[in-house]
């Protein structure tokens, strides 16, 4: 159970991101927060690892107060909430399984991590995470050689190889085509239902958010404009959030979304990547 | 998708570096008896680096205070002619840097005039400077004159090599585009290419004007006149709180100039 | 504004009065400067020796060849302890860059307002000061031979290389980082997963580069004593042993143009 209270967040520039957030959010709950730029939806979920300093308010995971936490405590704490980055924020000249390894630092010493002596344990999760994802067999892959997609799922098995109570999403989907933003949803909501874990997915997707968040927060101008289940976002409400324009083509029907398992991924090419590598040589 | 399965235990270990065994086994093996052997023939006299030591801190006293006034005349002699000569052979060399760099340009330039060209900039680059300027201090006796032409030389090499990769790397069909009006030649360089590599060499020129006052300072220990000859002066008559005061006041232009020029780069660009 | 369409003609030009005037004027400044120093510069010229300096010439490379091929046999020690003040004087300056770039880089300086200054200092000193005139500094101090060389290197390239390095190190992508920090990781954990594999490249790029400057400006060095080839080619020099200075300016040319052909390699591996 996560639990917020007058989360407020002045930046030193003068600006208040956030006016006084109050959020619960129960276990096993996905919720997603939507809202326009700049709304403070990523200041939301920094603060609650505490990337960003809050200003003020209180926030509890599990009963144990995260604000006030010491930098050693806040380490031991950040180990309980996974993170999934919008670019990936994978360590790029790093290999997949170093990165997915890199989310047990918080449990291993720095000369165990610095010569890659991982416990077995850990790398067994890693290979099985990794399997989950269909990923295994590109574990020494170096990371800037996978595509987007790939490199996502990598980062899900970073955040999932911690074994957090929490997922803390921010824009899983921005720098990726539309048929992989649903895979990659698809896998986040089934991964958090098999283990019953609580996320906040911060997305700017409306149609995805209906789609795969059991909550829905509309978050304006560091304010809470909208709480609720996803079918109740009406046309008004959006408008409450975004602004004035044609919202009902968004509003998504509840049964488009055609069944598709994660095996069916076939491995996109990576022409980015590749054209980047010409670019190099 | 099923994953219950039970994973058998997969060993994992960060892969090398470099792929091949033997290339990594012969580069470690090799930089190991490397050092072996270098750290065997390195003669280090200890006995009299721990004689040198007291005058070691000699001389870092000497920097409290440093000592700017018994020697102020020939200080200010040196400082203004290593300044003359900057600025000099940083014009000239600049100037004559340009015709050999289009000449060593590979996409431009015929191959003949293509070795010509990159024969004098390999010249230029291998000697040292100093190494330059006793043969120029030879040629044209002791003063600023020798270090103006070897500081002037030097350019040519350093500016020249960065302005025909320059124009090797720019963008062809820009210039086969100003090709194709018509122009003659010194008009196709002046339209299609001067224009594409113009801010980077403009930068470059002033990035120049700094290494060749940094330069001036040791030309001068060979004769070739500038503030190194004051300094080389001062170490011989063992006055550290002279040299000391030469050595800040170095430091105090390259910082200058550095800072000046990477302002000016910006302002041009 | 007057219109456009209404006027006959309209002049056309690349810059309007004010640039124009500006970059006239900057002309005139620069050639003034220019004919200054070179004025000032003629009066300390003994001209007669500049016009006498073709034929000089000719006459020092007529005594030049052919070279003293067989001195050669004399040279490989020499050569050898070029090559080693340049490597030694690359590593050292390698060990001592790496904490002072991490000092002086915004992002993982300990203190922006103590330590980051005097490391940036540091640097700038470093760099100012030629590595011969560090070889005479250290000649006096620790005596003539190539342990003062060795010094001299290294003193010279922990500027160079520190400089590029925090270089390297502020223009990291901050979001792997802070990845590898929401996963509970220490201090020393951050950097060694979110940094160090993102500078790993221009660093051992960096390094190489300075190794390949560094042997030729270990090719003088022996001219004030701090040993390598510079020695003998001094002492040639001073007994107008020509034949030998000749041999030895091959030898050079040779060992620069290789070390930069090895750097160029490596360099292009790493990318």
């Amino acid at each position: 159970m996560l639990r917020i209270k007058g989360l407020t967040k002045r930046y030193r520039t003068g600006d208040l991101a956030l006016k006084g957030i109050d959020l619960d959010v129960p276990d096993g709950q996905v919720m997603a927060l939507i809202g326009p730029s700049g709304a403070g939806k990523s200041t939301v979920i920094r603060c609650i690892n505490r990337l960003v300093e809050p200003t003020a308010g209180t926030i509890e995971l599990n009963d144990t107060e995260i604000v006030a936490l010491s930098s050693g405590n806040l380490r031991r704490m950040r180990r309980r909430m996974g993170m999934i980055f919008q670019e990936y924020a994978l360590v790029e000249r790093l290999s997949v399984m170093e990165n997915v390894l890199s989310g047990r630092l918080g449990y291993v010493g720095f000369w165990q991590s610095y010569l890659r002596k991982f416990p077995q344990s850990d790398i067994d999760e890693a290979f099985r995470l990794l399997q989950r994802v269909g990923l295994d067999h590109m574990a020494d892959k170096r990371a800037d050689e996978l595509s987007g997609g790939q490199r996502q799922r990598v980062g899900i098995c970073r955040a999932l190889i911690q074994n957090p109570e929490l997922l803390l999403v921010d824009e899983p989907t921005a720098s990726l085509d539309p048929k992989t933003s649903r895979q990659i949803m698809r896998l986040i909501k089934e991964l958090c239902a098999e283990r019953k874990l609580s996320a906040i997915i911060n997305i700017h997707d409306v149609m995805l958010a209906q789609m795969f968040a059991e909550r829905i927060v509309g978050l304006k101008l560091g304010e809470i404009v909208y709480d609720g289940p996803p079918d109740q976002l009406t046309p008004a409400v959006l408008t409450q959030i975004y602004g004035e324009e044609d919202w009902a083509s968004t509003i998504r029907k509840a049964d488009d979304d055609e069944p598709e398992t994660i095996d069916e991924i076939a491995p996109a090419t990576p022409i980015i990547e590749r054209d980047r590598l010409a670019g190099l040589t | 998708m099923s994953i219950a399965l039970p994973t058998e235990r997969r060993r994992w270990k960060k892969p090398p570096v470099i792929k091949r065994a033997w290339l990594r086994w012969t580069l470690i093996l090799g930089f190991a008896i490397y050092l072996a052997l270098a750290f065997g023939t390195i003669s280090v006299n200890w006995a009299r680096v721990w004689e040198g030591l007291p005058r070691g801190m000699q001389f870092v006293t000497a920097f409290l205070p440093p000592d700017f006034t018994s020697r102020w005349d020939e200080i200010a002699q040196g400082i203004a002619e290593s300044l003359w000569m900057t600025v000099v052979a940083t014009a000239v060399g600049i100037a004559l840097s340009i015709p050999v760099g289009i000449g060593a340009a590979r996409n431009i330039a015929p191959l003949p005039v293509y070795y010509f060209c990159r024969s004098i900039l390999a010249v230029s680059r291998s000697f040292q400077e100093v190494i330059l300027a006793i043969f120029f201090v030879k040629l044209f006796g002791f003063g600023p004159f020798a270090g103006f032409v070897t500081l002037a030389f030097a350019t040519i090499g350093f500016y020249g090599k960065l302005l025909a990769e320059d124009i090797e790397d720019m963008d062809a069909s820009q210039a086969e585009a100003v090709r194709a009006t018509g122009s003659s030649w010194l008009q196709w360089i002046n339209y299609g290419v001067q224009p594409q590599v113009m801010p980077r060499m403009i930068g470059l020129g002033l990035y120049r004007l700094d290494i060749n006052f940094r330069e001036s300072a040791v030309v001068g220990i060979v004769g070739g006149g500038g503030i190194g000859a004051t300094l080389n002066t001062a170490f011989d008559r063992y006055e550290f709180d002279s040299a000391a005061a030469i050595i800040l006041i170095i430091i105090a232009i390259v910082m200058f100039t550095e800072y000046s020029s990477g302002y000016l780069r910006r302002w041009v660009q | 504004m007057t219109d456009a369409l209404a006027l006959p003609k309209k002049a056309w030009q690349r810059r309007d009065r004010k640039a124009q005037f500006t970059v006239w004027l900057g002309w005139l400044i620069g050639t003034a400067i220019f004919v200054y120093c070179f004025q000032k510069i003629s009066e300390n010229t003994i001209w007669a020796f500049v016009w006498d300096a073709p034929t000089q010439a000719a006459d020092l490379g007529g005594r030049m060849v052919p070279p003293a091929w067989s001195y050669i046999n004399q040279l490989w020690r020499p050569i050898w302890d070029t090559l080693n003040i340049a490597t030694m004087g690359t590593l050292i300056s390698i060990v001592l860059a790496v904490p002072i770039a991490y000092c002086a880089a915004r992002n993982t300086t300990p203190s922006v307002t103590f330590i980051r200054p005097i490391a940036l200092f540091i640097i700038v000193a470093s760099r100012s000061i030629n590595s011969l005139i560090w070889a005479l500094m250290l000649v006096t101090i620790v005596g003539p031979g190539v342990f003062a060389g060795i010094i001299a290197i290294g003193l010279r390239s922990i500027g160079f290389v520190a400089k590029l390095l925090y270089e390297a190190i502020e223009e990291i992508d901050e979001s792997q980082v802070e990845a590898i920090r929401s996963t509970g990781a220490s201090a020393a954990q951050t950097t060694a997963y979110g940094i160090v594999p993102q500078v790993m490249p221009a660093f051992a790029g960096i390094s190489v580069f300075r190794w390949d400057i560094n042997i030729r400006e270990s090719t003088v060095l022996g001219l004030v004593g701090a040993g390598g080839i510079g020695l003998e080619l001094n002492a040639a020099i001073t007994q107008l042993y020509w034949t030998q200075v000749s041999l030895m300016l091959l030898v050079i040319i040779a060992t620069v143009i290789l070390s930069e052909w090895v750097s160029a390699k490596v360099r292009h591996a790493i990318i």
